[in-house]
This record gives structure tokens, sequence and C-alpha cells, in this order.
């Protein structure tokens, strides 16, 4: 099968069109930018805390928000995670004492406004030793006969299987105990009579003190100029300056616009986020490259000029090239965007955008670049034969 | 075709070796499995457990310090004679000023100097003495003295971190300095499949100064009725302690006066383990070390019908009437639970924490958040790899074959590396493990796309071939490494979860050059060299 034989379009005839598109891109990216007063930045790069708690139907949010509210000062927010029977309830920034205090506090106001007040444990709030230690006793009276060892290892897999899906974490009753491999009925009814069922369980926690936010977000800026500079210099060497310019302006670009996509879709830039950004700077420079290079070598042959018709076959011959994989590679990206999750759709999402702004760029921003730098400063100087061609 | 050997020899000895660095030489289904999950480590947001950054408040440490200098020169002055009106230190209340710590003497006699210079030069040697007037000084801490007490602070506290974390049995537990040594005062605490922070972070920060008294007067019901009967002047060598009222218990809130060093602290301790009383209430039981067995008992026996003061993190939890002579047991009453009883034997045990500690950071990832993440994310990758695998195998026909073996033995040299390595799968490794599924197709594209170039052009299949494998070459190896720049940034810059990412993306990239530049052009090769002269390739033109 072949889906691009000898095409020969005008890219560069028409670039006066895609740049007006990718400045309309950035100046919407932008204008939301400003209209927000700036980008929404997790917590990673803000500090403060956030805890995820799953429930075992859709979550009581006003109740949460209410019995939260009630035991913490202060502004919180409790945000659901559609289609997860999830709350992400969010403390804002404070001093590290403070901040771990509140935020055991969220954990004993869910404890006390959805939990018993009974002497039972809580298996859903609990670990597998202090399930062993309670069923030791009980089950020695109803004359089940197991050793430690025994029952340490049940105790594993009853919260194994609590935790697979698709309980994740919650189980809503204790019949659904059955399938636990080892456990008979009579146990069954030990567990009854010792435990309780709370309806939640809280599935993660994250604070991040002053100091230690401060430093990730200096961090990840770091990251981000480093590895722009990094690959500058790199391409500076194996090709010309202009090329390695050429190619870092593309990808600023193209970090621009997917981050004026988080804008205008209220998503918050993690530090997982600031990774995918650095995966997309790799990609698209990736594409640029295969471009350039299929340049340095026609020009290496004809020993010519550097000339729009050149850029144009070069980026015809690669043209096939760069849609499949660019493709294929957005497929993947979606893939993990669509099924991932949600610890990931950040992430996930940075790529899908990327991986198609990165392809456009290496085509319709990389390359007018380059025939702009020579005509405006090398035209007739010299055989643009590049220096550092090998 | 002997080169072709070869190659194939190569081929097979790297995939066995890295199959056998994942799987090691399994005897049954149980063993392969459990082998596989040895080998195979999990990040936190995998398998769950708990990520913390304490900061050690290096002030503290440094208070107790100056406390300690002051009272051996109290001691000193005392025996010499000198007079004085006041010595105490001042107050820092930030890490950041914990270095200004300072004592000031008030009050020597101008005549007494020359003698009073000489004690402190010979019993401070660490500290600088400045003259204030002509009767008041000023002790500081020598720079070099104050980077040497921060380090060993930070240093013990480490230390004392890490047995109380092994008492807990938690095996693949790590404590790091954060930043390596000679950084500042932070400690990096990782707890992998730990799945009860709350306590863990409990049992860190607990001081566990464990501390027996020989209790002077008391109990009094209020701070002031016990300054009021002295006439608001403690005695001599005593200090004030509260015993703070715990659940179940009667006594509730009280004060004691008790002697100003303690009898026995917890460095005195051989053992400590939970134990309980006669009607089954969870309580501490404690043994005294050889050296301090023979002090205990001369002051028990001395002190038949007095009370004793057991103190933990300054405040006293019990105080017994010595009914007889005690030869090295004691035990603290009055916890709540055997899980309480046992934590508590377990600080005690692993010993006292030089100076407090605050959390910086915590990361918890519950075990059923991670167990979802890694269903999820095997999900996506498997339907991304359907599609990728299903696009290559009619794009390029038989071609598509070698992109896919490539494609495969490329997870399998990753995995295997990764296993080598020791190094961790993380959320966002799985995130780069599916991008290079991307990446990897690409390598193959770019050649292929190469072939078919020479082939329209009119060139033979075999050197076709040798064409598109040589002149892709030198764009595969542009793109990989500006991408493994770009990830050495990311393992610079990055928190443990994006390091995951940089290292699995790096170890992938270099096995795409190796499977889709090496071994799928000795499959090209074994191809054509079968069919003989004038071979056909099928790559989809």
């Amino acid at each position: 099968m072949e889906l691009f034989k000898n095409t020969n379009i005008d890219f560069l005839g028409k670039q006066k069109y895609f740049i007006g598109l990718s400045v309309v891109l950035i100046a919407i990216g932008v204008g939301s930018w400003a209209a927000k007063g700036g980008l929404k930045y997790g917590i990673d790069f803000t500090g403060g805390a956030n805890i995820t708690v799953r429930f075992a139907t859709r979550p009581p949010i006003d109740r949460v928000r209410a019995a939260v509210s009630a035991r913490i000062p202060g502004e919180i927010t409790v945000q659901e995670v559609t289609g997860e029977n999830e709350l992400i309830i969010g403390l804002p920034l404070k001093e590290d004492v403070a901040l771990q205090r509140e935020r055991q506090a969220v954990v004993d106001t869910l404890n006390e406004t959805f939990g018993q007040k009974t002497d039972r444990l809580d298996l859903n709030n609990t670990n597998a030793q202090a399930l062993a230690d309670r069923l030791r006793e009980p089950f020695q009276r109803a004359a089940i006969p197991m050793n430690d060892e025994q029952l340490l290892a049940l105790a594993r897999r009853i919260l194994d299987f609590r935790n697979s899906s698709p309980r994740s974490g919650v189980l809503s009753s204790f019949d659904q105990l059955r399938e636990v491999e080892g456990l008979t009925p009579q146990m069954l009814e030990v567990i009854r009579q010792q435990c309780y069922l709370a309806p939640f369980t809280i599935r993660s926690a994250e604070v991040i003190g002053p100091k230690i936010g401060a430093e990730m977000r200096n961090k990840a800026v770091l990251a981000v100029l480093y590895a722009l500079g990094g690959m500058l210099v790199y391409l500076a060497l194996r090709f010309e300056f202009v090329y390695g310019l050429a190619a870092v302006i593309a990808v600023f670009h193209d970090v621009i616009i997917t981050l004026g996509f988080f804008s205008l879709t209220d998503k918050e830039i993690s530090l997982n986020v600031v990774a995918a950004l650095l995966t997309l700077v790799g990609y698209s420079m990736n594409d640029t490259i295969v471009v350039f290079d299929r340049i340095r070598e026609t020009l290496k042959l004809s020993r010519r000029e550097l000339t729009p018709a050149i850029v144009n076959d070069s980026i015809n011959q690669t043209l096939s090239r760069t849609v499949l994989t660019s493709g294929l590679t957005l497929i993947s990206a979606l893939a993990l965007w669509l099924f991932g999750g949600p610890v990931l759709n950040g992430f996930s999402f940075a790529l899908v955008v990327g991986v198609i702004v990165g392809t456009y760029s290496s085509i319709f921003i990389a390359s007018p670049i380059l025939i702009f730098w020579h005509e405006r400063f090398q035209k007739g100087k010299r055989a643009a034969a590049p220096a550092a061609a090998k | 075709m002997k080169s072709l050997k070869w190659k194939a020899a190569l081929i097979a000895a790297i995939t066995l070796a890295c199959l056998y660095g994942v799987f090691g030489l399994p005897r049954s289904k149980q063993e392969l499995i459990a082998n596989w999950n040895r080998n195979i480590r999990l990040g936190l947001d995998l398998r769950g457990g708990s990520l913390l950054v304490v900061q050690v408040q290096l002030q503290d440490a440094f208070k107790v310090e100056a406390n300690t200098q002051i009272e051996r020169l109290k001691e000193e002055l005392a025996k010499q004679s000198i007079p004085y009106q006041s010595i105490a230190h001042n107050d820092p209340q930030t890490l950041a000023d914990a270095d200004k710590i300072a004592i000031e003497v008030r009050g020597i006699p101008a005549e007494k100097s020359q003698l009073f210079r000489n004690i402190v030069a010979e019993l401070l040697p660490s500290w600088v003495l400045t003259p204030l007037s002509s009767t008041d000084y000023r002790l500081t801490l020598k720079p070099t003295e104050a980077l040497a007490l921060k380090e060993d602070t930070v240093n013990r506290a480490i230390t004392t971190i890490e047995s109380r974390i092994n008492g807990l049995g938690l095996a693949e537990a790590s404590v790091q300095r954060r930043g390596g040594a000679g950084s500042e005062a932070e400690i990096l605490i990782s707890l992998p499949g730990l799945d009860d922070p709350a306590r863990v972070k409990n049992i860190l920060q607990t001081a566990a100064l464990l501390e027996l008294y020989e209790v002077k007067d008391g109990p009094f019901g209020r701070q002031e009725d016990a300054l009021a009967k002295y006439g608001g002047v403690l005695p001599l060598n005593t200090k004030l302690m509260r015993s703070a009222p715990r659940p179940g218990d009667p006594a509730g809130e009280g004060w004691y006066v008790v002697a100003r060093t303690p009898v026995i602290t917890g460095r005195d301790l051989r053992d400590a383990r939970p134990a309980q009383d006669e009607f089954g209430k969870w309580e501490t039981a404690f043994v005294l070390s050889q050296e301090a067995k023979g002090r205990f008992a001369r002051f028990t026996e001395a002190n038949i019908g007095n009370r004793l003061a057991i103190a933990l993190d300054n405040q006293i939890r019990s105080a017994p009437v010595i009914q007889s002579r005690i030869e090295d047991q004691g035990r603290i009453t009055g916890a709540a639970s055997h899980q309480e009883a046992s934590d508590l034997a377990l600080v005690l045990r692993a010993g006292s924490l030089p100076a407090g500690i605050v959390y910086l950071q915590e990361q918890t990832v519950g075990p059923s958040l991670g167990a979802d993440s890694i269903r999820k994310g095997l999900i996506a990758g498997a339907i991304g790899l359907v599609f990728v695998i299903g696009f290559m195998l009619v794009y390029y026909a038989g071609a598509g074959v070698n992109a896919v073996a490539a494609l495969i033995l490329n997870g399998v040299i990753l995995i295997g590396c990764l296993a080598y390595l020791e190094a961790v799968l993380t959320l966002p490794g799985i995130a780069g493990i599916i991008l290079l599924i991307g990446m990897a197709v690409d390598s193959n594209v770019l050649i292929f796309e190469r072939i078919r170039e020479e082939l329209r052009a009119g060139k033979a299949t075999l050197a076709a071939v040798d064409a598109g494998f040589s002149k892709a070459f030198l764009t595969i190896i542009d793109t990989h490494v500006a991408t493994v720049v770009s990830c050495a940034f990311l393992f610079m810059f990055g928190t443990p979860a994006i390091r995951g990412f940089a290292v699995t993306l790096v170890i992938g990239l270099v096995a795409n050059v190796f499977t889709s530049v090496f071994v799928s052009r000795a499959m090209f090769q074994f191809a054509l060299a079968r069919q003989g002269f004038n071979p056909k390739l099928s790559i989809g033109i």
C-alpha cells in the first residue's frame, strides 16, 4: 500500500497562510492565558495539598465540602473526577506544619462524617497487618486454625482483592469477599462481626510545602530551557547555527501553543506535563531534523545554493514518512489519553496536542525560517553547502 | 552468509540474556511469576507507598548544645567560686538562624575577668568569647564547629530514622540525604508498599526522648500551686514537669517538681518490648543496659517510698511510687492499643532524634490507585500496539514483519535492561514505553520509505536495501541523539518519577537503534539471501 506517491505540494508558497494560522493560535492561547491571569499550575508547583478520595457510589460532594470547611479555616476546593466516583480535596498553600496538620484533619473529618463510631475495624481503610492482628483472636475463638503467617497471607489476599479493579479500593458489601481464595463462609462471618465498610477510601495524598513547591518551579523552568539550549548546540554542531535556531524557534512555537491549549481547556500544568512538554520538544525536533537532513543531503549532491525549491522538494520527499510516523505516534498518544486514566490525563493531552503541532511546525515554521534567514543574510555570499555537512 | 550467522547468534544471545535477566531460569509457572515480580521494580506510583521529605530542625540541636555548655560552665564557675548574674542562650526560631546561637554571660566581676577567660578557653574551645562590657560577655559558636554540629545532627537523624524504619520491617525503604552530603538539612524517605502513612509519619516524628527523674514533690493540680509552695522560686537543681492527661487515665493533668538531671535516659536502654499488665492493658516494658543497671539499683534502693517520674518527650507519662529495689526493668503504661505499645517500643529501641523534624513534602499513593494505573496503562499500551502492528503489516506487507519483530525485540531488551540496571518502572515510565512504540516505528518508516524510493528510482533490490539503510542511518542517529539530550536534562532536573521516564526512554532509544537498524537489516539480508539470484522484496509496492 502507498498513500503518498510523488507528491509535489508547494508548501513554502502557502507559508503566509500557515504563519498566519500560527500567529492566531498563539494569540488565542496567550490571550486566554492573560485573561485568566496566568496558567493554572498543579500543586507540584504552587504547593498545597491534594487528597483524592474514592467513594463506593457517586460522591456526596456537598456533604464533603460542608464537613471539611467546618473543620478547616480558609478556602478549600472539592473537585469531582468525572466517571470515577472520586473527589479531589484541595488545600491552599500554607506553612509546612499547618499544611500537614490540615491534611490529617481532612482524613479525620472524612472518618468522622462517613465512618461508624464503633470498635469495628474499617476494612476499606486498613492495612494487612492491622487486619491480621484484628482477626487473630476472633479466629481462635471461632476455632479456625491458622498460624500468624497464614493469617497475614489471608489478610493480604483480602486487601489485594479489595484493591483490584473493579472494586479499586472500596468494598461495598462483605458478600463481595466470597470470591477471595481460601476464605471460608465461617471466616467471612467473623470478618462481618469484626469489621465494617466505610463508603470511601483515600486513594492518594500529596502535600507540598512552600519550599519544595518553589524549588520544583525553578527546576522545571531550568529543565526546559537547558533542554532547548542543549538541542540548539547539538544541531548547530551537526548542521549550521541557523538550522539549530530554526528548529528551536519551531519547538518554542509548539510549547507556547500547547500551553495555550492547556489554558483554554483549564487543565493544570503539573510536573508530569512538563515531562510531556520536554518529550514533545524532542519529538518535534525529531521531525524537523528529518526534513533538515534531507535538505542537507540534497545540497551536498546538487552543490547548489539553498532555494525554496530544494526545501519544498525535501519536505515532499519526506512527507510520507512524516505523516505515517506522526499518525502512528498520535494513535499511541490518543490511546494513552483516552484509556490511560486520570493520573496520566494531563501528560497524554500534552502529547496529543504536541504531536500535531510539532509535525505542523517542522514543515510550516522551521523550513520558512531557514529560507528567510538565507535570503536575508547569506544569499550570494557563498554556495550554501553547509560547512558542517560530513 | 557467514556474517549472517554471526549476526543471528548475536541477536539470539542478546535476546536470551534479556529474557534471563527478567525471568531467570524458572522451573514452574509460580517461579516465573515470582522472578518477574522480583526483577521488575515498580515505582511508588505503581505499587503504592509514600515519599516523604523531612527537614531537620537544626536549631533544636543547637539549643541543646548551648544548654549542655551552660550547665558545664555554671558548674565550673561554682567550683571556682566566680559569681555571676545570669547565663542564658538566645532562642533562634528558624533553621536559617540556627547558627546564630549565642550564650550571654552577665555580671562576672571585673577582677575575675582573666580567670573567667581562662575557664572558657579551656572548657569551651569551640566557642568564641566576645566581651560586651567590663562584666558581660557573649559566646558564639565557631563557624567550623557549627558546620560540624549541623552535619552530625543530620547524620544522626538519618541513622535514627533508618533504624525506626527497619524496625517497622519495611525492607525496601530508603532513607537518604536530599541533594547529597553537605547540602541542606533535608532527608528523603521513600517507603514503597507502605499502606499506613499516618502511623509511620507519627513514628518518625516522635522525638522518643525517654527520661526517668527523681520526684522531689508533687503532684500539684496547677503550675501556680507548685510555685506558690516554694514562694515562686524552685529549690536548687529542680524543675517543674507536666504530666499530660491520657485517655482512660483518671489522674488527669498534674505538675511535679523533679530533679534537674535524669537518673536514666533513653541511651541507657538495652531493649523495649510491648507487654500486657495483669488487667490485659497494653504497656511498653524496657530493660536497662549493664552499665545503667547498678546506678538504677542504687538509686531505687535509696528512694524506696518516693516517686519516680517516667517522662517521654518532656512530659511525664506516669509517676509510680518505688516499692522496692529495681534492678534493670521498667515500664511505660497507658498505651491505647497493642500497636501503640509496640510503636513506642520501636522508637525507644531506635533511639531519640537529635532534633525535631518537619514534613516538607508527602506523596502517598494508595495500593488500589497503583493497581488501577498499571491496568489502564497496559490497556492503553495494548490498544496503541495493536493499531501500530496492524498498520505496519498492512502498509509494508513483508517488511512490516521486520518492523514488528524489531518492535517486540525492542520491548524485550528494554525490560531486560530495566531488570539488569535495577531501574524503577514508574507511571511516566509506562507513558515513555507507549511513546517509544511511536518512535520505534519512526525508524522503521524512515528506512522503509527510503528503500521504496531507491526501488522506484530503479535500483536492484539488494542495492536498494543497502542504500535505504545507510541513508536513513544518519537521520536516525541525529533524531535519537537529540531526544537523548533532552532526556539527560529530564534526568538531571526531574523528580524520581520523571527520572523513571527519562531512563526508560533512553534505554528504549538505544535498543531501538539496535533493533531497527541492525536486527531489521539482518532479517532483510536473510530473506533476500534465501531467494538466491535477483531476489524480490515485499515492502508494499
